[in-house]
């Protein structure tokens, strides 16, 4: 049964393919999906530019995501659980949060680049803004909705407030930490490709690596570059997944 | 019988919606209640009931009077008092033996001790089967019984209980009042049971107060001598709610 998932999709790539010889459109401006998995295969034994292999390139990128991503996740999930308990840490952050979260994270590339030069330090803090909100504004969401019967119930055993946060205030937050997570994890990715198209020192990164497919004209490198971020994509978000499902079984 | 639970002038004004005038909930309230005595409290929906038990509860602060116990004023969150909430207030990601474990494991009682100690009240609350069970999945009744054996367990002389029943219905019900007899009549502790239920209040207490609507008044208070084990039908037990339902329609 889970296998007819995928009939839709195949479906389409089928129709794609068709359509590509039936009309014969040109290869430069949509490739077919064959020509898409070859060039897949290119990248994974040749790479772009050669010697450059995908693998390597994703391995970049999944190190500047790692950065960044920890450093919001480190700081988000603490400031929010802070910012939802405490009407004074709400009073003295929410302003900051209301101004800086409209800015979208690439706009911050060129002050990053003068701040942290171009390299991993820029790439994560364009991620680590594109993760940091979400997470933030879940968390402290979370712990705002936890059932206030619950905080007075911890009370009457005896509780203290280190004991609300800890036993109550935190479990109580966590489905909604983990959607968080993963909203800013889905955020960071994508922040990142396209942080990578401006720049990066080392010529590494699978923005990068599509960046350099278009200077060649290869569309089909762009799509199998493309088509690679959103299955990676996919898979970082199921690794939340299977975390949220060991962690809320009680829902 | 020494007298375990005093109330002195208790007064509880809550401020009124943008006038300056002030709504009394009680006022200067005045009771006492021996020590091991089951003690019923009845009154209209909305006529200050919770407010009392949450004062003594230590969970709202009285604006005038004091609530003393054994002599001593009762602090926040008093060690010596517990509290069942008709909501339950089970936390929902532990599960029925977490959750009766709570208690101790605040007061830092060692893990294996602390689930010895929960499984003997599993056995006792008749939860057998069900310790791993998270809240979502349990009846009406075992919930009742785990938030029970929950309070219970950290030994509070006082247990309130704010209208623990009243999300039951007719046979778990009765069932419930059964057991609950059974548990005080073991332990002695002693017990302020709020209900609106005349038939509950006079059928569980040795005494039965009788309150007004806002600001609550005591009208009057009862002794119920009729022995236990009762018998619902009993004559002078009928004879005292037909008293009580003539008073509370007089008003």
């Amino acid at each position: 049964m889970r296998g007819k998932r995928f009939i839709p999709p195949l479906m389409a790539i089928a129709v794609w393919q068709i359509a590509t010889t039936v009309w014969e459109i040109p290869s430069y401006k949509l490739p077919s999906p064959l020509q898409v998995i070859v060039s897949l295969r290119d990248l994974i034994v040749v790479g772009l530019p050669p010697g450059h292999l995908l693998h390597t390139h994703a391995l970049y990128s999944l190190e500047r995501v790692f950065l960044g991503y920890s450093v919001a996740v480190f700081v988000g999930i603490p400031l929010g659980i802070a910012v939802g308990w405490s009407k004074r840490a709400r009073f003295l952050v929410e302003p900051f949060i209301e101004l800086l979260r409209p800015i979208p994270p690439l706009a911050w590339i060129p002050i990053a680049i003068l701040w942290f030069g171009i390299g991993i330090k820029s790439a994560a803090f364009i991620i680590f803004l594109g993760a940091f909100f979400p997470i933030l504004l879940n968390t402290s969401a979370g712990v705002m909705t936890v059932d206030p019967l619950l905080i007075e119930a911890v009370k009457t055993l005896n509780g203290k407030p280190r004991d609300i946060v800890f036993k109550v205030l935190i479990p109580g937050s966590i489905p909604s930490i983990i959607t968080g997570m993963r909203i800013g994890l889905g955020l960071g990715w994508m922040t990142l490709v396209a942080a990578e198209f401006s720049g990066v020192k080392q010529g590494y990164g699978l923005g990068y690596m599509i960046m350099t497919a278009r200077d060649i004209q290869r569309p089909d490198m762009i799509l199998a570059g493309m088509f690679f971020i959103g299955v990676a994509g996919f898979l970082l978000d199921g690794s939340l997944r299977l975390l949220e499902k060991s962690l809320v079984k009680w829902r | 019988m020494a007298v375990s639970l005093k109330l002195f002038k208790l007064t509880k004004t809550f401020p009124g919606n943008g006038s300056l005038r002030q709504v009394p909930v009680l006022d200067k309230f005045d009771c006492s209640i021996e020590s091991g005595q089951f003690f019923s409290i009845v009154g209209p929906s909305g006529c200050g009931k919770t407010t009392l038990l949450r004062i003594i509860a230590g969970l709202e602060k009285a604006s005038e009077g004091q609530v003393l116990l054994n002599g001593d004023v009762i602090t926040d969150n008093d060690r010596r008092v517990g509290l069942v909430f008709q909501e339950f207030a089970l936390f929902p990601w532990r599960t029925a033996l977490q959750n009766i474990e709570m208690g101790l494991e605040i007061s830092g009682v060692p893990k294996a001790e602390r689930r010895e100690e929960a499984l003997k009240y599993v056995r006792e609350f008749g939860l057998e089967g069900f310790e791993n069970t998270y809240p979502k999945m349990l009846s009406g009744g075992m919930k009742q019984r785990v938030a029970i054996a929950r309070t219970l367990i950290s030994n509070p002389q006082v247990v309130l209980m704010d209208e623990p029943f009243g999300s039951l219905d007719g046979k778990s019900r009765i069932d419930m009042q059964n057991f609950l007899l059974e548990v005080w009549e073991q332990r002695k502790m002693t017990v302020v049971f709020v209900t609106h239920s005349v038939d509950e209040a006079v059928y569980l207490g040795d005494r039965v107060m009788v309150l007004s609507k806002r600001p609550s008044r005591i009208m009057e208070t009862f002794d119920v001598e009729t022995p236990r084990p009762r018998d619902r039908a009993n004559p002078a037990l009928i004879k005292m709610r037909e008293k009580i339902f003539e008073l509370c329609a007089r008003v």
